[in-house]
């Protein structure tokens, strides 16, 4: 053991304490577990388990996944939570405004634009929580029903786009070489055609209807989630544990499911989590401009297209569908944001 | 540089082509007939109008004829208004489209640019808070509601604007502001997160250890670098302008494309969907060229010998 | 001898984060003569980056507090200093240079127009003669075909060559104090020494005091007139290059040299790593923030914080408490002293 040629401390800081009433016999040698000092002291977290308490406290896209499970649960019950069906039209009820009991106070009062009570007017006895329209259908009821057609629409559109992706943009990247040029250059050339375009000619050739407009958002919509994974598939490929991995002898079907799958999973999820308002908004849009559903179903754009045409006379039948697709377009937004920056902070763009 | 160009410009008229032959087949595939009121004409007067718009003819020669036609820039004409050219439908149609989409285009870009300026300056405060709120919201809500909500409350209650009336300059004012909201929330949102990477750059700091005003590294190291990339946002911007348009056109009845194109739809105008679809496909793909040629220009990393990075 | 140009005394930055606030300099002093070279050695994390940064006050202020001590630059304190004043000083007084060359450039901007920017807002040059000093600066770091060179853009450069762009960018003010935060470590070896050696050149010309930032003992051996050893946000070891490589007092010194390869050592001897980790900043508190790897602890390590002790020549200086007249002589415990590695 060296010797050190102690001297007397010089003090160059400022002092709380002073040097000699530290005691003697503290300065006997202690040493330490180097064990122990190697120890990793917080516990190791799985990713997806990281991800998940980063996406929790995200306060916005907590919230909208709260709004979001009400919403999808209204869409399932709203429509059986009053007496009447979407298509059944009762004409002497026609245009109720919207009346609650004990919620008269935010408007749910029963009185048209110019302030008389139509309830009490004709007598009718049931109130409409959300009024009616023009051939006395509930509009509750036609709300939540169309909440969940666009729902269904938007969730089996943004399914198909997933599988269609993966798969295309998996073949593209995983083989490479010529395959993979031959379809970059058709998805570059999809690309290059403004989507709703396509949307609308499929629709006009296959004529309105919920499988239509699957079928035309699909035409164009696997483009994008084709693009994600191929490029998150290239990337994966150049780095060191794929190469390490195929050096062990890793059989293709271990690469891909124990290697590419877990790490494309995050930038798909994000994907398919934006894929769903937009293809809400196309729903709604097509809709409006009369290339949506037909009555007497109803989707959120089908009302929306409805209430606006009466929107002068009968304001609320534009406000409740209106709300609630905004609602759930941004709740879709903002729950995607949140899992985007939980799951990938690099992807922030 | 040249060599670029001439394959970009290759790539443009293959994908153009395509669209020109899918819409051509597709519109093949559409049920009814393209005249109104088809019951009321006699055999003699269909055959009459079918051999005037070449309908008689086997469709791979309508193809090719109408390829002919297209290279010459002539689309045909309307099948429901009588002598009509669909080339002189878009010309009279174009005007107002284009002037509220620019409106548009302007008001976002400069909304969104300060907005998402600020709030990326001002990170974490209560200001960027609100206009990522803002962002996210004005993204959100589909245009067409937004439009609506608009006009009933500023056109229908208030009567500050025009409700549905193409005249005069205040008649521009509504369909532009509905159309800028999703622009704004676009580019504000784009800005901020470009504005907070090139802060968080070394090349900041760079300045800064120059001595450099704090305005200066702000305007002319952050600002510069993070507009750059806000130009490639140009193509999605357009496509969602004149999707857009399509419906709000509608609401405001302003007499432009996509008031055309919604009407031809639901009367089946054949020839108007076409020449309008491939005139949209074409804007569409010119501006995305544009767009990679200006960028090439912005960003001196980037060079034209192979492709764009 | 020399007068001294930078005096950091007692120096404290600590960052706010989420969890509270982490101090990530405890308590730095050093000082820097006029055309000297001080080194300062640590590992990452050790809080080298940040004392830097904290002289030219390049830390956010958002989210970073000078808590205590001072910064005193031509015997002005700088901690006082308004904005305006001390980006008066940044880049004309005191430069520096960073670690790596390949994002430290603006890349949108022409490395002429990047030397000029500085000389036009300190020295108030018109265009033309910013550009010839900009000029004159490129030759100096040995860029060829500097007068075409001016108009290029960063990525036209390679990495040795824009890392010499950036000290012809921070010597173009000819400041009086350089700090170079590993400037080299980004580069390829042979570049290394290329750059090293321009730095040595340029500061014999100019008399430009250096403090070089790096975790590289080799470059500290290359170019320091001193050394000074960080670890856990503080200073352990300061003194001349001679005495901290010959003289090394402070354990985690030692532990440094010792797992540095030598070339006329035998070398069937193993080298000698450190144990342990570096210390979470965070959860640090009183005591000697080396005490859990150092091979000699005591008792007294983990509760009190040793000071700074004359150990040698030229105020060569060490925090450690083995300084400490009342240590027990380590013949006490024979068993202990077997267990001990590497220290012979």
């Amino acid at each position: 053991m060296k010797e050190f040629d102690a001297k007397l401390p010089t003090m160059s800081t400022q002092n709380d304490y002073s040097i000699d009433n530290i005691p003697d016999d503290l300065f006997v040698r202690a040493p330490m577990d180097q064990k122990k000092s190697e120890e990793i002291s917080t516990p190791s977290v799985s990713f997806w388990k990281e991800a998940f308490q980063r996406l929790a406290k995200n306060r916005g896209a907590m919230i909208s996944l709260v709004l979001l499970i009400l919403l999808i649960i209204m869409a399932l019950i709203g429509p059986s939570m009053n007496e009447f069906t979407y298509r059944e039209q009762n004409l002497a009820h026609s245009n109720m405004p919207p009346k609650v009991a004990g919620l008269e106070w935010l408007g749910f009062d029963g009185l048209n634009a110019q302030g008389t009570d139509v309830y009490a007017e004709r007598e009718v006895a049931t109130n409409y929580w959300f009024g009616t329209d023009e051939f006395g259908r509930d509009l509750w009821t036609r709300v939540w029903k169309g909440t969940q057609i666009s729902l269904f629409i938007a969730l089996v559109a943004a399914f198909l786009d997933l599988a269609i992706g993966v798969i295309y943009g998996g073949i593209s990247s995983f083989y490479g070489g010529r395959v993979d040029n031959v379809m970059q250059r058709i998805i570059e050339i999809l690309m290059g055609i403004p989507n709703l375009i396509v949307i609308i000619l499929f629709i006009l050739v296959l004529q309105p209807g919920i499988t239509s407009i699957i079928l035309a958002m699909i035409v164009t919509g696997w483009v994008g989630m084709a693009r994600v994974v191929r490029g998150q598939i290239l990337q994966l490929k150049g780095q060191e544990f794929i190469l390490a991995s195929r050096t062990l002898g890793a059989s293709n079907k271990r690469l891909i499911w124990k290697h590419l799958m877990p790490n494309i999973m995050g930038p798909v999820i994000v994907t398919v989590m934006f894929t769903i308002p937009t293809a809400i908004f196309f729903e709604a849009f097509l809709s409006f401009i009369g290339l949506g559903l037909q009555a007497p179903q109803a989707s959120l754009g089908v009302l929306i297209e409805d209430g606006y045409k009466s929107m002068r006379y009968f304001p609320y039948k534009l406000i409740y569908p209106a709300l609630v697709i905004s609602a759930i377009m941004i709740c879709f937004n903002l729950l995607a944001d949140g899992l985007r920056d939980a799951l990938d902070p690099k992807m922030k763009k | 540089m040249k060599g670029y160009l001439l394959k970009r410009i290759g790539y443009m008229l293959i994908t153009l082509f395509i669209i020109v032959t899918a819409t051509f087949f597709l519109m093949q595939l559409l049920p009814g007939t393209p005249f109104t009121n088809p019951e009321k004409l006699s055999a003699q007067q269909l055959a009459v109008l079918n051999a005037k718009y070449g309908l008689d003819q086997p469709v791979a020669m309508q193809y090719l004829h109408y390829l002919g036609n297209l290279v010459q820039g002539d689309l045909g004409y309307s099948f429901q208004h009588e002598g009509r050219t669909v080339t002189s439908m878009i010309s009279t149609r174009i005007g107002p489209s284009a002037f509220i989409g620019l409106q548009a285009l302007v008001i976002g870009a400069i909304l969104g640019l300060v907005l998402g300026i600020i709030s990326a300056l001002k990170h974490n405060s209560i200001f960027d808070y609100g206009s990522v709120a803002l962002a996210v919201i004005g993204m959100s809500i589909p245009s067409f509601v937004f439009a609506a909500l608009l006009q009933y409350y500023i056109g229908v209650k208030l009567e500050w604007l025009p409700v549905a009336l193409w005249e005069g300059y205040s008649s521009t004012l509504l369909p532009s502001i509905a159309l800028s909201v999703t622009v704004t929330a676009t580019v504000a949102r784009f800005i901020r997160s470009e504005m907070l990477e090139v802060l968080g750059q070394d090349y900041v700091i760079t300045a800064r250890a120059k001595g450099m005003r704090e305005n200066q590294v702000i305007v002319k190291h952050v600002i510069r670098n993070a507009l750059i990339p806000v130009v490639t946002m140009l193509g999605p911007l357009a496509v969602s302008i004149m999707t857009g348009t399509l419906v709000i056109e509608k609401i405001f009845s302003v007499p432009g494309l996509g008031e055309q194109f919604t009407l031809s739809i639901l009367v089946l105008d054949y020839s108007v969907i076409m020449g309008i679809t491939i005139f949209y496909s074409a804007l569409f793909i010119f501006v995305v060229f544009v767009v990679d040629i200006i960028y090439g220009f912005l960003d001196p990393r980037i060079n034209f010998k192979g492709e764009a990075a | 001898m020399k007068n001294t140009v930078l005096k950091v005394e007692d120096l404290h930055v600590s960052f706010k984060t989420q969890t509270g606030n982490v101090t990530a300099v405890r308590g730095v002093n050093f000082e820097l003569k006029k055309g000297e070279t001080l080194a300062i050695v640590g590992e990452s994390g050790s809080g080298k980056s940040v004392t830097a940064k904290s002289i030219m006050q390049l830390l956010p202020k958002s989210t970073t507090e000078i808590s205590k001590g001072d910064i005193v630059y031509d015997g002005k304190s700088l901690l006082g200093l308004s904005s305006k004043q001390i980006t008066d000083i940044r880049g004309s007084e005191i430069s520096m240079v960073f670690q790596d060359p390949m994002t430290s450039l603006n890349p949108t901007m022409k490395v002429g127009k990047q030397i000029m920017e500085g000389l036009q807002r300190h020295q108030k040059m018109t265009k033309q003669q910013a550009r010839e000093r900009a000029l004159e600066m490129l030759k100096l770091v040995g860029i060829p075909k500097a007068e075409m060179r001016l108009d290029n853009y960063p990525h036209q450069f390679s990495g040795g060559m824009r890392q010499r762009v950036v000290i012809a960018l921070a010597l173009a003010c000819n400041p009086k104090v350089l700090i170079a935060d590993e400037p080299t470590t980004a580069l390829d070896v042979t570049i290394q020494a290329q750059i090293l050696d321009l730095m040595k050149d340029l500061q014999q010309k100019t008399e430009t005091a250096i403090i070089l930032i790096t975790h590289d003992l080799g470059v500290v051996a290359n170019m320091a007139d001193r050394v000074a050893v960080m670890y856990g946000g503080k200073i352990v070891e300061q003194g001349t290059l001679d005495e901290i490589f010959y003289n090394p007092q402070h354990p985690y010194t030692l532990g440094l040299m010792q797992s540095m390869p030598k070339m006329n050592e035998d070398r069937s001897k193993p080298l000698m790593p450190i144990g342990g980790s570096p210390p979470n900043l965070a959860t640090l508190g009183e005591g000697c923030a080396f005490a859990a790897r150092c091979p000699h602890t005591m008792k007294v390590c983990h509760s009190f914080t040793p000071r700074d002790t004359v150990v040698g020549e030229d105020n060569h200086t060490a925090a450690c408490w083995l300084q400490d007249p009342r240590v027990q002589k380590p013949k006490a415990e024979p068993q202990e002293t077997a267990e001990v590695v590497g220290v012979t």
